[in-house]
């Protein structure tokens, strides 16, 4: 029983600590604003959830476990809503997305 | 085990770093600040792992709430606030 315990334990932190990294570059790499909003999404989510899950799994207590579902939950709910209001403030600013601009000027028309 | 987990968000920490040094526009400073602040969040309960103290957990309980309040309200200082020179900031053309 441990012995599973552990090794979901494993895979969850590890997949966790995965998409945070790559999360993470992405952030550093991506080259418009609008792209790298989805890097920072992958580390809220996927990176933020799995490494949680996987602490979940170690912690020997019911409160830690409610502890941690919590802290899980108020990121799930936060973190989209900052991207949203982070995104919606960038627009109304006059930040263009890359692609778009790309393609309206490689149009023939 | 948690040491992994613990590299892995220093590693992104400092890549967030990275792009709040570098952003071109206050948007991505105020997106890798509130990355970073997610991923103290991750920091602390993997500590409180760690060294076995899981109160350190009511910390990043409150950090989570705060990181968020933090980052809307410096959405809303930038877009109302007397710091936003409109020739001062790259982005907005």
């Amino acid at each position: 029983m441990a012995v599973a315990l552990d090794i979901a334990s494993w895979l969850f932190l590890l997949t966790g600590s995965f998409f945070a990294v790559v999360g993470g570059i992405g952030l550093l790499r991506l080259p418009d604003f609008y792209a790298r909003i989805h890097g920072g999404g992958i580390t809220d989510t996927m990176g933020a959830g799995l490494v949680l899950i996987g602490l979940t799994f170690q912690a020997g207590d019911w409160l830690v476990v409610f502890k941690l579902v919590m802290i899980l939950f108020f990121l799930l709910l936060t973190s989209p809503t900052s991207a949203h209001a982070l995104s919606k403030s960038a627009l109304t600013h006059g930040i263009r997305p890359l692609l778009a601009e790309e393609e309206e000027e490689s149009s023939p028309s | 085990m948690f040491t992994v987990a613990l590299v892995a968000i220093l590693v992104t920490m400092g890549l967030a770093l990275a792009r709040a040094a570098l952003g071109p526009t206050v948007f991505d400073r105020i997106l890798a600040l509130n990355m970073f602040g997610t991923k103290t969040v991750l920091l602390i309960a993997v500590i409180g792992f760690i060294t076995g103290r899981p109160d350190f957990l009511d910390l990043g309980l409150v950090y989570a709430l705060l990181n968020f309040i933090g980052v809307i309200a410096v959405l809303r200082f930038f877009r109302f606030g007397h710091f936003a020179d409109p020739e001062d900031e790259e982005g907005a053309d």
